[in-house]
Formats: C-alpha cells, sequence, structure tokens
C-alpha cells in the first residue's frame, strides 16, 4: 500500500467537504452571538460600576480559565442532571449536540472577545474623546461616531485572531457526536484505519477557511486604516 | 452687537478646583465681556489650563459658578462627593457655544479635515450637511488648508493640524473660543501661522480666552491680561498696564523670564 494514496486522498477531501457547512455554521452562530455577549461585557467592564464590573470579571476568569472541551461537556452532559431544566422551554435545544457547541463556543469566545472589544476601546485616544465631549456631543453621539469607528480598528488584529481559534474549536464538537469535518474525519479512520490521508486532508480544510479569514479581514483593515501613517519598523534607508 | 453689553459672554464667580486635597484654584472670579480677548499667563502648575477647562466643564468646579452668556451650568457641588453636571442637555449645549482648541490638536484621527469640521455641527447641531460642507470648505480656505480637505489628520504637520482644528471650532459658529496653549506642542517656525489665524480672529470681535505662552499675543493682540501664580489671579488688566506697570512680584519675575 502506498503512503500516500493520490485517489484515496481526493476521496477523503470530497467526504469532508460535506462537513464544512456545519463547521462554518457553528462558527457563524458562537461568532455572532459571542460578539453580542462580548459587547455586553465589556460595557459591564468599562460601566465604572463596581459590581457589574466583578460581575463581568468573574465571566472572563471562569471562561478564559477553564478549557472549552470541559465546558462543552458540563452543557452537553451535565445539564441534563437538573430536572427543573429538562422541563424548561430552553430543553429542546439543550438537548441537542448542535445548540450545546454552539452554546459552549459563544459562552467562551464571548469571554475572550471581551477583553479585546475593551483592550480597543480604551486606545481610543483621551483628547479625542475629549474634544468629542467639548464641541457638544452626548454618550451615544460619542459612542457612534468616535469611539467605535477607532476602537474596532484597533481590535480588528486581535480579533481575527479570535476568529481564527474559533474556527478550530469547533472540532470539538465532534466529541459530542457532531458530524463536522472533524467528526467526518474520525469516522472515516474508523472505517478505513489510515489517519495520516484523512488528517492531513481534514488539515488542509481548516488551513484553507482560515486563509480566506484572515484574506478577508485582511481587506476589511486595509479598508479601516486609510488615516494611518504607514508604520515601517525596520531600521535603515526605509524608514 | 445683538447682546446687551451689561451681559458677559463668560462670567466666572467664586470657582474653586480640587484634586482630592490639593486645591489648585483659589476663589478666581473673571468676567469676559462680548469681544474681548483674554489672555491667561501662569507658568506650568499655576492652574491654568484647569481654569480653561472649567468654562466648559471639562473640569468641574467644586465651588462656584460659571455661567455662559448669563447662564450657569446646572451643578452639583458637596463637599464629600466628586462635583458633577446635573443637566446634560445644557451641558451640550452651552458647550457648542464656546468651543475649544486644543494643545494637542485632539483632531478626531479617522475622518479627513472636511469631515472633522462637520462633524459635530452635523451630529450635534444637526445642520444640513450639504450646507455645512460649504461652510467647511469656506473655512479651510480661510485658514489656507484648503488643499487638504481630504487629508487625514496624520497626515498634516503640526501647524495644519491646529489649523484645522481652529476651522473645527469655528464651524460650530461658536460664541466663544477656548484656546489651550494652541501653539505649545508646534515647532518654532509653525507657530507663526497659527498666531496669525488667531490674531485675524480677534481682530473680528470674537470673545476668545487664550492659554498662551506667546507674549507676543498676550502684549499685541489681546485686550486683556490674566497672570496666575498658584491658583490664584495675580494680575488683571490690559496688556499695557500689566506689562508695563506690573503690581505683582511674581509677574515682573515671570516676563523677565520670556524678555531675552
Amino acid at each position: 500500500m502506498n503512503l500516500l494514496d493520490v485517489s484515496f486522498l481526493g476521496e477523503t477531501f470530497l467526504a469532508l467537504c460535506r462537513g464544512i457547512p456545519l463547521t462554518l455554521q457553528l462558527t457563524a452562530i458562537s461568532i455572532t452571538s459571542g460578539a453580542l455577549l462580548a459587547t455586553l461585557l465589556a460595557a459591564l467592564r468599562l460601566s465604572g460600576n463596581r459590581p457589574l464590573d466583578a460581575l463581568a470579571r468573574g465571566y472572563i476568569f471562569v471562561f478564559r480559565g477553564t478549557p472549552l472541551l470541559v465546558q462543552l461537556y458540563i452543557i452537553y452532559y451535565g445539564l441534563s442532571q437538573f430536572p427543573e431544566l429538562r422541563r424548561s422551554f430552553a430543553w429542546p435545544f439543550l438537548r441537542e449536540p448542535y445548540w450545546c457547541a454552539s452554546l459552549a463556543l459563544c459562552l467562551n469566545t464571548a469571554a475572550y472577545s471581551a477583553e479585546i472589544i475593551r483592550g480597543g476601546v480604551i486606545s481610543v485616544p483621551l483628547g479625542q474623546i475629549e474634544a468629542a465631549k467639548a464641541y457638544g456631543m452626548g454618550q451615544l453621539t460619542l459612542l457612534r461616531r468616535i469611539i467605535a469607528p477607532q476602537a474596532i480598528r484597533l481590535m480588528l488584529p486581535a480579533y481575527s485572531n479570535e476568529l481564527i481559534l474559533v474556527v478550530k474549536s469547533t472540532a470539538l464538537a465532534s466529541t459530542i457526536t457532531m458530524m463536522e469535518v472533524t467528526g467526518i474525519a474520525a469516522k472515516l479512520i474508523s472505517v478505513s484505519y489510515r489517519p495520516v490521508e484523512i488528517f492531513i486532508c481534514a488539515g488542509a480544510i481548516y488551513l484553507l477557511l482560515n486563509f480566506s479569514i484572515t484574506r478577508l479581514l485582511r481587506l476589511v483593515e486595509r479598508r479601516l486604516s486609510r488615516d494611518q501613517r504607514p508604520l515601517v519598523l525596520a531600521t535603515g534607508e526605509q524608514a | 452687537m445683538t447682546v446687551a453689553p451689561c451681559i458677559a459672554a463668560v462670567e466666572i464667580a467664586r470657582l474653586e478646583k480640587c484634586y482630592g486635597p490639593l486645591k489648585v484654584l483659589h476663589d478666581i472670579s473673571l468676567k469676559a465681556q462680548p469681544g474681548e480677548v483674554i489672555s491667561i499667563l501662569g507658568a506650568s502648575g499655576s492652574g491654568k489650563s484647569t481654569l480653561l477647562r472649567c468654562v466648559n466643564m471639562l473640569e468641574v468646579p467644586n465651588a462656584g459658578t460659571v455661567s455662559i452668556f448669563g447662564e450657569a451650568y446646572k451643578l452639583e457641588q458637596s463637599p464629600d462627593q466628586p462635583a458633577r453636571v446635573t443637566d446634560r442637555r445644557q451641558l451640550q449645549r452651552l458647550r457648542a457655544q464656546a468651543t475649544m482648541v486644543f494643545q494637542s490638536f485632539n483632531l478626531w484621527s479617522h475622518l479627513t479635515v472636511l469631515e472633522n469640521l462637520i462633524e459635530a455641527p452635523v451630529h450635534v447641531q444637526n445642520r444640513n450637511r450639504k450646507a455645512c460642507i460649504a461652510e467647511a470648505e469656506a473655512l479651510l480656505e480661510r485658514v489656507g488648508i484648503a488643499d487638504k480637505r481630504n487629508a487625514y489628520p496624520a497626515h498634516l504637520s503640526g501647524g495644519q493640524q491646529q489649523r484645522a482644528a481652529i476651522a473645527r471650532a469655528l464651524a460650530m459658529h461658536p460664541k466663544i473660543m477656548l484656546f489651550d496653549e494652541p501653539t505649545s506642542a508646534l515647532d518654532p517656525e509653525l507657530v507663526a501661522e497659527v498666531l496669525k489665524v488667531m490674531r485675524d480672529l480677534a481682530a473680528e470681535g470674537r470673545t476668545m480666552l487664550v492659554v498662551t505662552h506667546e507674549m507676543g499675543f498676550a502684549r499685541n493682540v489681546s485686550s486683556r491680561v490674566v497672570f496666575l501664580h498658584k491658583g490664584y489671579i495675580e494680575e488683571d488688566g490690559t496688556p499695557a498696564e500689566v506689562f508695563s506697570n506690573p503690581r505683582s512680584e511674581r509677574f515682573r519675575q515671570f516676563i523677565s523670564k520670556y524678555a531675552h
């Protein structure tokens, strides 16, 4: 048997591609809901209200400090222990691995993203915020017109990191029976015993997905950075 | 003049400002009549910038009142809590009438020069965007940077940024202009272009409060000079009076340092 069988590689690749829609769905759901929750958490952190700040801090501490896999297992295996929950409106969702995976990814990415958002907001130069106040801007206008556009640009490099991490984290959903790219890969291995080809294909798919995401974000970043002077860190004649 | 001469453009009465236990302004009273150009001088740490920032409530005084054309800011001042403004709408309205030009320009870096000029008129004063653009272009022409209308602040020199910032302040149709050391962050060769714009504004009869280290401006352009020392007003009079016949020994020392 050839170590790398090209036709087998091709078949495997196509088989794994059927998992892409689910991988993308899990990513999209957790990113959007996670971003909303992160904005709320960042707002609490920046509220200046001690109890609210402590609440957000506690949340971030727990969800950043524990493994995503543990969070996923607690949600998927643990929640069913509570009869009250099994009788509640949420149960039709929480018994589905699809929603459990989405929820775990959302809660986890929200913790990281909240700190990214907070970092972006506090990096907006104070003088510009002061100028906006001195020109009669109210809180909402200030946030919408001055802080948000600059904070988004400032947090984009860190946030694209987070997006990539979420795409890769969806692989953990395979441990709770989800047939996304990694789930399909595991199943194929159990019947073919050819982990090398299969995992190479799975890795290539994740690379491809993340490549597209980084490209897209780079475009956005470039568009938002028209106001920046080119930063040249190299020493010597270009500087 | 539509305003009755008895109403001061800015009236500061018995103002005190503390940072914790440190009192930086002591019992300051100052009246600026419409059309007056007041230079506020003083060594660094004398409280002159803090005083100016109390006029638009970027610093909230712990005691005393500040009125803009007879309307006093509504404040809550109690000894055991930080002072604060109680009426946000009034605050925003009064601030738009007394626009500030900052030492470090503070142009909004994500907006072009033209966008900087129309930002507050359109989004704070809800004026017509097209009319604001036309007016902003005229203002840029006036301060001599019409060709930079689509440039971002980071692409301008300090002098150009400060002229853009002055145009931004003018675009609000302010009754009063506050200048917080407008030339202190500039290279010496760029100071003149900013001072020229300010001199023209003073000649138009605008009410201006100018915190500055430019003795030439204080002496030749302003109608009145106020000297602060350690949070007290030590000197207050016309440039002719205070420069030729200073009553305060500290002011004498202060001007001799600049008179080389």
